[in-house]
């Protein structure tokens, strides 16, 4: 029988806050162990939450992007569970009526566009880490109380490459709005996947599992892969799927079922009475959508359409933010457009991968990627000589007209000059001079670079061309 | 019984000390003369910082220049309030060691007005009780009796109230905790509107019903206390940006504009007819000041205890879910694994009553059972609330006994919890409609013991309750009756 | 009406163990509280909001900023078992 899989993924975002969800600690990656608590993220007794403004800004930038309904009216429930990691033993969270409902991304697989449905967004705080040692276990409270977003899809993915391409998407536009970091190896982003296999044509969903510990979009695409194998080889022997929690081994590549979640949960969800409820006008909502900064998808139609890039140039640019901002700082210095999107998508990140480097730490400025295209388009150095001067300004820091200057590099546009030299050439090379004028035209291409090694390299060669001619049909 | 400074009101003693007729120190030996003298039999207190307290009162005498209104006085505070660098334990093996690193914000607020912490007092473990006798460190005796219980659960506060043993003390009242035993030991105690006071640093019993509160000698101390201990907080989302009056001044306003109601309901065949005969003289002490006294409905009033204990418990259920002997108070000694450490840790380190709260809460909140108990209760509450709001278009604050009877035996309701939950049923309605509400002396028993006049009033208008409670004690003497410990 | 509990699911869930005799008291104890909340039905709520908060307060925010965190030492000493800044529980198994 053939088997159609159906995937859904819940997507845990950090929201770039400088303070966490209900207290003032701090949400810096890397302190050491419960260096960044205090009495409330760590429940001690008697301690009350107060709302991060800012958190919920993001939260609703993050819905408005996606295309979610932000709601009128939202609260804070309370999900109860005991766990070493959380400290008050339940986790603030939103359960009946979240921030945001419904919404979608657009993702694109093998050149087929596809909607992929959101069931609804909302806010909740982090939970602890804990550090497995021989014998014990250490509680870190670092992360607890970090405010998240949790993403939770429709059950609208049918391939590991369609997950994927989700991840991408929504990782886009996170980091367009600027609301996320969405480091995974930070765990500012974390994924969690429901796997499920139907008979293809089946509109009846199978039994799901879930699957945890996915740290980098290349896993999640992995583990989903080896989650629908291991679901058909137990349909087609005949057994049937248990609905469990999963831990995807990431070394190893597969996936175990989870121990200690084996007990069915009974979270007690109740309205959080320590927190008031979130009331929105529409008004509000709509000043927050206008002054959403402009995505990913309509930043590409506008590279397009204002900078005659291909549709592909576009997406490359625009696929992430920060190289899209790179490329309109770049147009501050040069109008040279097309220019600037070859040497960023063709040198600039061939190089910049070398090094293993983002955008963010190139070594080279958008001002200093413009200024080699002007000395190009002014016709001051010729195009083999920028690859060059290119490569010394990436190693260097320094500026092309620097680099050019220090070696005398400039190209010779001086007509007298290079007139001096193509007279020498033309006495010196008389049976060339000859073939030319009895029509054999491709001698002067022979006489041409006979200039240009005279001038090792230097003049212009279009001007090398034009005095040639005028010289020869004297 | 010798003279002491400590029979004194907090008033009077603010006045001496701000003529410089007395010291903190003075006040500050005065009360540990007392404490020496009666504590061993009322045991009101759990624990308290001797040469702490005279450090700080030595510290207080030091200041020349002193503004605050409690310059050098000592308040008693109850086990639940977290002072910073003092164990606090909610009367609870659990929290046993628990040592909280910061301050509530009435801690705070009371030392902005030179107030000293002095000492914290017995309650039920974690405000679970009417009777102080589910503490882990034994039970309060009332001073006027020391065969019976002071009420609870701030039976500690009162009783130390009521024994000369504290000038003042901090309660807190989730269905009726500062109220009822404020009653039962013949004090003054008010539970402010919920939001008046913040609950930053009160230990969470249930979340949306605890509110703290003075117990007093008298009203005008409740007055001065609740001045200083209302107001927005920051730390506090659910505390509310009311303006807070000056309570003082509004005491003397007199009352004959006022109009008082009597809920037919409160006045049922369960009350002690002696509490009854107190009442109705309460009542024609109103009425002889000129107030209209009008009949009132408040229909609801028979299922507020059904109501009352299934969200109390259920909050509870999650709030008390932190002690797990995890980060800090008492760990199990023996245990075999994590999830037996979390079980042996809440068998050992809980006492009954509050697992039985634990269990019907939990039960409240659990799958398939949500809706009929703790949703239900949520819309009952909604009812209750609209009940007061009705009746308070006809009057301006509602009379009512606040407990059906007077202090009863130690250990005589122990068994029985429901009977022991039914005792609160006059106090559990302000908490659940979010009202002020305040119990004072009204009369006594033939057997010498107090009984109590509740007073509610509309949210936001502890003034009006305040007036109306001033103008019965300036007309009786009841509060000027002492008790005596022997 | 009488109604029972399954107090030992409901035990379990709240991490509490409970002695035979605790066991036997609580389940009649508790078959009586909850009987008479049970009269809680005689009134039809059908239309009624839920008081899920007291006041009508809303959107209480604080500012995004960062406040100063603990001292580790100060909290960790009191704790049943710390080590190397961390809180110390019996190994957890996944």
């Amino acid at each position: 029988m053939d088997y159609e899989p159906v995937i859904g993924l819940e997507v845990h975002v950090q929201l770039k806050t400088a303070s966490k969800l209900f207290c003032g600690c701090s949400t810096k990656f890397g302190a050491l162990p419960n260096a960044q608590v205090c009495p409330v993220c760590l429940g001690y007794p008697g301690v009350l939450p107060v709302l991060n403004e800012k958190a919920l800004t993001l939260a609703v930038m993050a819905g408005l992007a996606m295309g979610s309904t932000v709601a009128l009216y939202s609260k804070f429930d309370r999900k109860n569970y005991f766990y070493p990691d959380l400290p008050k033993a339940y986790q603030v969270s939103q359960y009946d009526e979240p921030i945001c409902l419904g919404g979608k991304i657009d993702i694109e697989v093998e050149g087929t566009r596809k909607e992929i449905r959101l069931t609804r967004i909302h806010l909740e705080e982090d939970a602890g880490k804990s550090m497995h040692f021989k014998g014990d276990t250490g509680v870190d409270y670092n992360r607890t109380g970090i405010p998240l977003i949790e993403i939770v899809s429709e059950p609208d993915l049918r391939s590991p490459q369609e997950a994927y391409q989700y991840l991408k998407e929504l990782k886009t536009i996170l980091e367009y709005l600027d609301v996320s970091d969405c480091n995974m190896e930070e765990g500012s982003l974390r994924c969690d996947a429901n796997v499920s296999l139907r008979p293809v044509g089946e509109k009846k969903m199978g039994t799901r599992a879930e699957i945890k510990n996915l740290n980098s979009f290349h896993n999640v695409e992995k583990a989903i892969t080896y989650e629908i194998e291991r679901q058909k080889e137990l349909l087609s022997r005949g057994e049937r799927i248990v609905q469990e929690t999963r831990l995807w081994n990431a070394d190893e590549s597969f996936t175990r079922s989870m121990r200690s979640k084996e007990a069915a949960h009974d979270y007690r969800y109740f309205p959080e009475p320590d927190l008031v409820p979130i009331v929105f006008s529409a008004k509000e909502i709509e000043s927050v959508r206008v002054s959403l900064p402009e995505l990913a998808q309509r930043r590409k139609e506008r590279f397009m359409k204002d900078f005659a890039l291909t549709a592909y140039d576009a997406e490359v640019l625009t696929a992430q933010k920060d190289l899209a901002d790179f490329f309109e700082r770049c147009l501050k210095y040069s109008k040279n457009a097309k220019a600037i999107s070859n040497w960023m998508m063709g040198d600039l990140m061939r190089e910049l991968k070398l090094k293993d480097l983002g955008i963010a730490q190139s070594p080279m400025s958008p001002e200093h990627i413009a200024g080699l295209i002007e000395l190009m388009d002014q016709g001051k150095i010729s195009g083999k000589m920028a690859k060059d001067v290119f490569l010394e300004m990436f190693g260097t820091g320094k500026s092309a007209q620097e680099i050019v200057s220090a070696k005398g590099l400039s190209q010779l546009s001086d007509s007298s000059q290079i007139e001096g030299v193509v007279k020498k050439v033309i006495q010196e090379n008389p049976p060339s001079v000859q073939d030319y004028r009895n029509g054999k035209k491709n001698a002067l291409s022979y006489l041409v670079g006979q200039v240009m090694k005279a001038t090792q390299g230097r003049a212009n060669p279009k001007m090398v061309n034009e005095l040639l001619v005028k010289e020869l049909e004297k | 019984m010798s003279e002491s400074l400590m029979d004194l009101t907090l008033h009077e003693l603010s006045e001496l000390m701000r003529a410089r007729k007395i010291s903190s120190l003075e006040v500050m030996q005065a009360k540990l003369a007392r404490l020496k003298e009666r504590e061993p039999q009322i045991h009101a207190y759990i624990r308290w910082d001797e040469k702490a307290a005279i450090e700080e009162a030595r510290q207080r005498d030091n200041v020349q220049d002193h503004q605050g209104s409690l310059w050098g006085l000592p308040i008693a505070n109850k086990d639940i309030i977290c002072v910073e660098g003092v164990e606090t334990s909610c009367a609870s093996k659990i929290l046993s060691g628990y040592i909280p690193p910061y301050n509530a914000t009435v801690v705070e607020r009371l030392r902005g007005e030179g107030a000293i912490l002095f000492g914290n007092t017995n309650m039920d473990e974690f405000a679970m009780g009417s009777s102080t006798e589910t503490s882990h460190f034994g039970v309060t005796r009332n001073p006027w009796d020391l065969t019976r219980t002071p009420g609870g659960s701030s039976g500690g506060s009162a009783a130390a109230v009521a024994g000369g043993l504290a000038i003042a003390a901090l309660g807190t009242d989730t269905g009726g905790s500062i109220r009822q035993p404020a009653a039962l030991c013949g004090c003054v105690g008010l539970k402010p509107t919920y939001g008046r006071v913040s609950r930053y640093g009160l230990i969470a019993f249930a979340s949306s019903l605890d509110q703290i509160g003075p117990i007093t000698q008298d009203v005008e101390d409740a007055a001065l206390l609740l001045e200083i201990l209302a107001g927005h907080d920051s730390k506090d989302s659910t505390s509310l940006k009311v303006e807070v009056p000056r309570y003082r001044e509004h005491l003397k306003k007199g009352i004959r504009d006022m109009k008082l109601g009597l809920p037919k309901e409160y006045f049922i065949s369960g009350l002690d007819p002696q509490v009854k005969v107190a009442i109705d003289e309460a009542i024609k002490v109103y009425t002889n000041l000129g107030v209209e006294v009008v009949e009132c409905q408040l229909p609801y009033t028979e299922y507020a205890v059904a109501t009352y204990y299934v969200l109390a418990t259920a909050q509870a259920s999650s709030n008390l879910a932190r002690y797990d002997g995890v980060q800090y108070g008492y760990r199990a000694p023996n245990f075999s694994n994590l999830v037996d450490m979390y079980f042996e840790t809440r068998s050992l380190g809980f006492g009954p009553e509050v697992k039985r709260r634990i269990i019907l809460g939990t039960y409240a909140l659990s799958s398939g059972y949500y809706d009929a108990y703790y949703l239900k209760a949520q819309k009952m509450r909604t009812l209750i609330r609209q009940d007061f709001e009705e009746a308070f278009k006809k009057c301006d604050a509602i009379l009512t006994p606040t407990s059906p009877s007077c202090a009863f035996k130690i250990g005589e309701r122990m068994n029985d919890p429901l009977t022991m939950y039914l005792s609160d049923i006059f106090t559990i309605s302000a908490n659940l409609a979010g009202i002020p509400g305040i119990s004072i002396p009204c009369g006594f028993s033939k057997e010498g013991l107090p009984v109590g006049l509740q007073i509610l009033g509309k949210h936001f208008d502890e003034a009006t309750l305040l007036r109306t409670a001033y103008a019965f004690e300036q007309a009786t003497d009841h509060h000027k009756r002492k008790p005596v410990v022997r | 009406m009488k109604v029972e509990m399954n107090i030992d699911d409901v035990a379990k869930l709240a991490r509490l163990k409970l002695s035979a005799e605790e066991r036997e008291k609580f389940s009649s104890q508790m078959s009586d509280i909850l009987s008479y909340v049970q009269k809680l039905n005689a009134v039809d709520t059908t239309h009624v909001q839920a008081a899920d908060h007291v006041e009508a307060v809303q959107n209480v925010t604080r500012p995004d900023e960062v406040k100063p965190s603990l001292d580790p030492d100060s909290f960790l000493k009191h704790a049943p078992l710390g080590r190397d800044q961390f809180f110390i529980v019996p190994q957890v198994i996944e």
